[in-house]
């Protein structure tokens, strides 16, 4: 009986989405459908003093357009994770906030004659002075962007865990820096793109787009469009062009074009262009951390403190703070320290609002905390791979909780570092490096350990909140990370799938066939998989979607079960008809037999069949058909206690990373030389998938740390509102990766299977920018920001040269 | 992202393509490639009201080798230079320059006329244009006339082609006998603009000494330059590491880069020294070999 799970079967979706055949938002064209262009602000803050759109409407082929005006009267304002006065519509009601902030939408016949019509409407604006810096703006006097909320603080929590004080009083040496991250996004191939209708009879909007969940954001939607919840349908086709976590901050769009829908009366296709996606939708957020770590002598860390600001741009969009909060139960990695400090700031600036992005809170997490393990081995003169040994948790503690809460299922550490180390050739590198170093060459090894957790549990962002807040009776807690999946047999006896999981292009389709193949001992191509989403038809909950790298974790586990669920029924019908105990029956090759009498059996086909078409020969009191659902969950997806401890995600993976660089230093262009990446991500289910992961997370990791920035201007001007500006790493870019698996089952999930979407992009930045800084050791300078481009890299070289000749200077 | 509206007129011939120059005026544009313009249509940054498509035209598709120049028509694709053995023969560093234009896709379409009336001060081909002082054939309705590339390159985007002509040829010096040459770029991904590129060619005398010397750097001004205090200082002299040293050294005096994201002026000024220094090094090995 041929196994499928852990196979690298091919991807059944290439065929169509290699050919062109895939079926994505913009294919779908509604009868009377109208275009939407938005018209933005060029300011980064001004007050809208008024907004002139009859010329606008005179333009050929104008059917309306919808004005901030609009949008106050016809919608509320969204539902925020942290309540408070803050008031955010979907496009800017009296006053614009960042550059590229909607000010009106024109609805058109086509695309052409919506943006030929923005021009005309006129808009009075009066400037306001702009802030972009989140340590300006938490100044006494910096611009406030929220009258109301009076201060650009949205949220601050001054969490400790352990004894952070006792820690940092024993500590032999305390080592610290401050570290920027950049704002950074994620570009998916096809962007925001929204379809929307209002139909007035029974007041029902619906809304088509490529929206990736999490489906919490159909309540927000509900609340801001005023409208019953059975009212407002979420439909998603099958195909998304990519997401990365950016398509879960699309809700704001998505009503835009649902009130344009309902203002002008015909459906509205907003298909967002590339300039607008860069400018204008989402991103990953900037952070400045100043961070500590205490440590005794022999490199154990006793404990970390930190001042983390958070910049989420100009509003605080659902579900920020969660850049902050999502990391909370991973918040010390993969180390045994029990202490921290951790006084956590979120920060509205003029800048573009941000979200979830692949690696979403532990892309800045891990930056920060494994460049200053690096700074504490330097001072130690330890070899970084030691201190990281020396502080990892063992394998023989975990299931292990960690301070924060997090309780980390399974996975063997040490083993992955070890055959980073080893794939590596990690004693010769260091050879190498000296004989470099002694020709004046900038050869430099970076190392990153780090715990890849998957599957949010939605209670983390109640960690926004004091324990108080959380304890009181007006407060709503929530918790949970469920899935659910549909399994059933039709007349004609076949498997078909139901998966709310919106894939973005991960294979979902492939995998479910490869678990339910195993399950009902069947082929793969005998399955069939409906993906796509529709809030009026499916079962579904606020966590479905695909997001927080799910899927391999709860998703495949929901599937799993459903068909087990299924399969009971399939085993009690065959009990009855061959008159047998179920526990005297199994399944092989397709059929139900007796153990011990395999002439005795029922294939699975005809079993279901029977179900169908002769329903008075079942079981008495058996329901006829064949259909299964699963909603699967973690018993442990519960509540922040009253320490503010939560298990902020199910499952962790674990990641071993090393690179080997080298730095031209004359250019300061970096090349990598060498890049080995650990996963200890559970079972894998399909290898061919994880390895397509952990690439396409390495390259995300890559923008990070060389190539991509969202910047402005200190006035708070936009400047990467394209690809020639806004840089994303290509193929020829990136290097060929030495992959390893530690495989240790997950006792939480079905499959023991777990996370590895995000995977590298949380290792990637921090990993190399150690090994640049290593590279540039002999120089004696701080590698303490990204990206890291080659002229920046230049100008750390130019610096020190610098220092040491005015070092040189003195000594004379 | 969508350009306005515009009205599209084929071209078979230039004749017929100076004829729809002619009707509208300064109104029209013509499309060749389309690799930079249409973009800038998409963003609305040029609003031409009529496309003249010259793609169609096929007498300025060539690439041929007459009296030691080698004459290339404006519509040849830059696929075509890249991929020709004429061009390698004759004009070798134009052929290593071109790989160095976007990506195969973009010099799929994108002409050699194209890129050149463009004039974007980091593109490759006008930075050979300047280095090997290519010569332009302009031509207008009924008159021709030819320019050098320092009356053709007159600012920033800015060419001497007027409202009513089109260029309809450059044409390149062959490389002369014992030559050498170098073609380095800096950018921050393959196939980016270039934060510098840099452009020599060396030839030398029977004794070995350096005879004539063309330095030329791109990104590091409005337009590109010759480096003519580069080329005073390799005239002559014997190729030796300190004389590649000091003519580079002479660069950072001669450019005027800007800053931005890419690089500030002053990483550009040092580069645009660091890439001539290695394009002279790969031209002077070339000329050793020869």
């Amino acid at each position: 009986m041929e196994r499928w799970v852990g196979k690298s079967v091919r991807r059944v979706e290439d065929k169509r989405l290699l050919t062109g055949k895939g079926q994505f938002v913009d294919d779908i064209k509604l009868s009377g459908m109208h275009h939407a262009a938005v018209l933005r602000s060029p300011y980064p803050h001004a007050i809208i003093k008024s907004v002139d759109t009859s010329e606008a409407l005179k333009m050929p082929g104008v059917r309306a357009v919808l004005t901030g005006e609009d949008v106050a009267r016809m919608s509320s304002p969204f539902l925020q994770a942290v309540e408070g006065p803050l008031e955010y519509y979907c496009i800017a009601v009296d006053r614009v906030r960042y550059v590229g902030e909607g000010v009106a939408v024109v609805v058109a016949e086509d695309r052409y004659l919506a943006e030929d019509a923005l021009p005309a409407i006129r808009v009075d604006y009066e400037a306001l002075p702009a802030v972009v810096d989140v340590e300006e703006a938490m100044q006494e006097g910096a611009p406030i962007l929220h009258p109301k909320v009076g201060t650009n603080i949205i949220n601050h929590r001054d969490l400790r865990y352990g004894d952070p004080d006792a820690a940092f009083a024993q500590a032999d040496v305390i080592v610290g820096a401050k570290f920027f991250f950049p704002k950074y996004s994620s570009t998916p191939m096809e962007n925001f793109a929204v379809i929307a209708e209002y139909e007035p009879i029974e007041d029902i909007i619906t809304i088509r787009s490529n929206f990736q969940g999490p489906f919490t954001m159909h309540p927000v939607s509900v609340a801001a469009l005023r409208i019953a919840e059975n009212r407002l349908r979420f439909i998603v086709p099958p195909d998304i062009g990519g997401a990365f976590g950016i398509k879960s901050s699309m809700f704001p769009q998505m009503v835009m074009t649902a009130l344009a829908a309902k203002k002008t009366g015909v459906p509205v296709k907003y298909l967002e262009d590339r300039a607008e996606h860069l400018m204008s939708s989402s991103s990953g957020t900037d952070r400045v951390t100043y961070i500590e770590v205490a440590a005794k002598k022999d490199g154990t860390i006793l404990g970390i403190r930190k001042k983390v600001m958070d910049n989420v741009g100009a509003y605080l969009r659902s579900p920020e703070p969660a850049c902050m909060y999502r990391s909370t139960g991973n918040q010390l990695g993969a180390y045994t320290t029990k202490n921290l400090a951790w006084d956590a700031y979120v920060v509205m600036t003029n800048k573009c609002p941000t979200g979830p992005n692949r690696g979403y809170g532990c892309q800045q997490l891990y930056f920060e905390m494994e460049r200053v393990v690096d700074l504490l081995a330097d001072r130690l003169k330890m070899d970084p791979a030691e201190i990281r040994r020396k502080n990892l948790i063992p394998k023989d503690q975990i299931p292990y909780t960690t301070p924060t809460g997090g309780i980390y299922d399974a996975g063997d550490y040490l083993a992955c570092l070890d055959m980073a180390l080893e794939k590596a050739d990690y004693q010769k590198l260091r050879q190498e490096q000296e004989k470099a170093r002694k020709e004046g060459r900038l050869f430099g090894i970076g190392l990153a350990t780090v715990v890849d957790p998957s599957v949010t549990n939605i209670a983390y962002i109640t960690v926004a909140y004091t324990p108080e807040m959380r304890a009181s009776e007006a407060f709503n807690p929530k918790s949970g990370s469920g899935e659910t999946a549909v399994v059933k047999m039709d007349p004609l006896g076949q498997v078909s799938v139901i998966i709310n999981t919106v894939p973005e292009g991960q294979g979902h389709e492939t995998v479910v066939k490869q678990i339910v193949a195993d399950e009902l001992s069947i082929s793969p191509d005998d399955v069939r998989v409906v993906s796509g989403m529709d809030t009026f038809t499916r079962f579904w909950s606020v966590t479905t979607g695909t997001y927080s790298s799910r899927f391999a974790s709860v998703g495949a586990s929901a599937v799993a079960m459903a068909t087990r669920t299924m399969k009971e029924k399939l085993f009690k019908i065959a009990a009855h008809r061959l008159e047998a105990r179920v526990d005297d029956l199994e399944l092989v090759n397709g059929a139900v037999q007796v153990k011990g009498a395999p002439e005795r059996k029922l294939s699975i086909r005809r079993i279901a069949g029977l179900a169908h078409w002769n329903q008075g020969a079942l079981p008495p009191g058996m329901e006829p058909g064949i259909h299964a659902s699963y909603t699967y969950n973690f018993p442990c997806s519960t509540s922040p206690d009253a320490d503010d401890r939560v298990d902020s995600s199910a499952t962790y993976s674990f990641i071993a990373d090393l690179a080997c660089v080298e730095i031209d230093p004359e250019t300061g262009q970096v090349e990598i030389k060498k890049y080995v990446t650990v996963h200890d991500c559970g079972k894998v289910i399909n290898p061919k998938i994880v390895e397509g992961q952990i690439y396409g997370s390495f390259v995300h990791g890559l923008g990070g740390a060389f190539y991509e920035e969202m910047a402005y201007d200190e006035s708070g001007q936009y400047l990467t509102g394209s690809f020639v500006n806004y840089m994303c790493p290509t193929a020829v870019e990136s290097p060929e990766l030495d992959i390893g698996h530690v495989e240790t089952p997950s006792p939480l999930t079905v499959l023991g299977s777990k996370g590895c979407g995000e995977s590298c992009t949380m290792s990637v930045p921090a990993c190399l920018a150690n090994a640049v800084a290593d590279a540039l050791k002999p120089l004696e300078v701080t590698v303490d920001r990204l990206p890291l481009r080659p002229g920046d890299i230049w100008q750390l070289i130019q610096s020190a040269r610098q220092n040491q000749a005015s070092k040189g200077e003195s000594r004379k | 992202m969508k350009p306005p509206v515009f009205k599209y007129r084929r071209a078979g011939t230039v004749e017929e393509a100076l004829s729809a120059l002619a009707e509208y005026g300064g109104e029209a544009k013509i499309l060749a490639g389309g690799q930079s313009l249409v973009p800038m249509m998409n963003f609305r940054l040029v609003r031409p009201a009529v496309l003249v498509d010259i793609n169609p035209v096929q007498e300025l598709d060539y690439i041929r080798v007459e009296d030691g120049w080698l004459r290339v028509g404006a519509r040849t694709r830059q696929r075509s230079l890249e991929k020709s053995a004429e061009v390698r023969q004759s004009c070798p560093l134009l052929a290593e320059a071109v790989k160095w234009i976007g990506h195969p896709q973009i010099r799929n379409r994108g002409t050699v006329g194209g890129s050149l009336v463009h004039g974007d001060p980091s593109a490759e081909l006008i930075l050979v244009a300047m280095l090997l002082d290519a010569q332009f054939i302009i031509q207008g309705k009924g008159k021709s006339r030819t320019a050098g590339p320092g009356d053709f390159f007159k600012d920033f985007l800015t060419t001497a082609v007027n409202e009513d002509e089109i260029l309809a040829e450059v044409s390149y010096p062959m490389a002369p006998p014992r030559s050498g040459y170098g073609f380095r770029e800096l950018c921050i991904r393959h196939g980016d603009f270039a934060i510098v590129a840099a452009a020599v060619q060396l030839t030398v005398d029977e004794r070995g000494r350096c005879s004539e010397a063309w330095v030329a750097v791109a990104g590091a001004g409005p337009k590109p330059l010759r480096i003519r205090g580069a080329e005073e200082a390799l005239v002559g002299s014997d190729g030796s590491s300190r004389v590649l040293d000091a003519a580079a050294a002479r660069v950072p005096e001669e450019v005027d880069p800007i800053s931005d994201l890419k690089g500030s002026e002053a990483y550009r000024r040092e580069m645009a020294r660091v890439f001539v220094r290695r394009a002279l090094e790969d031209a002077w090995s070339m000329v050793k070999e020869r």
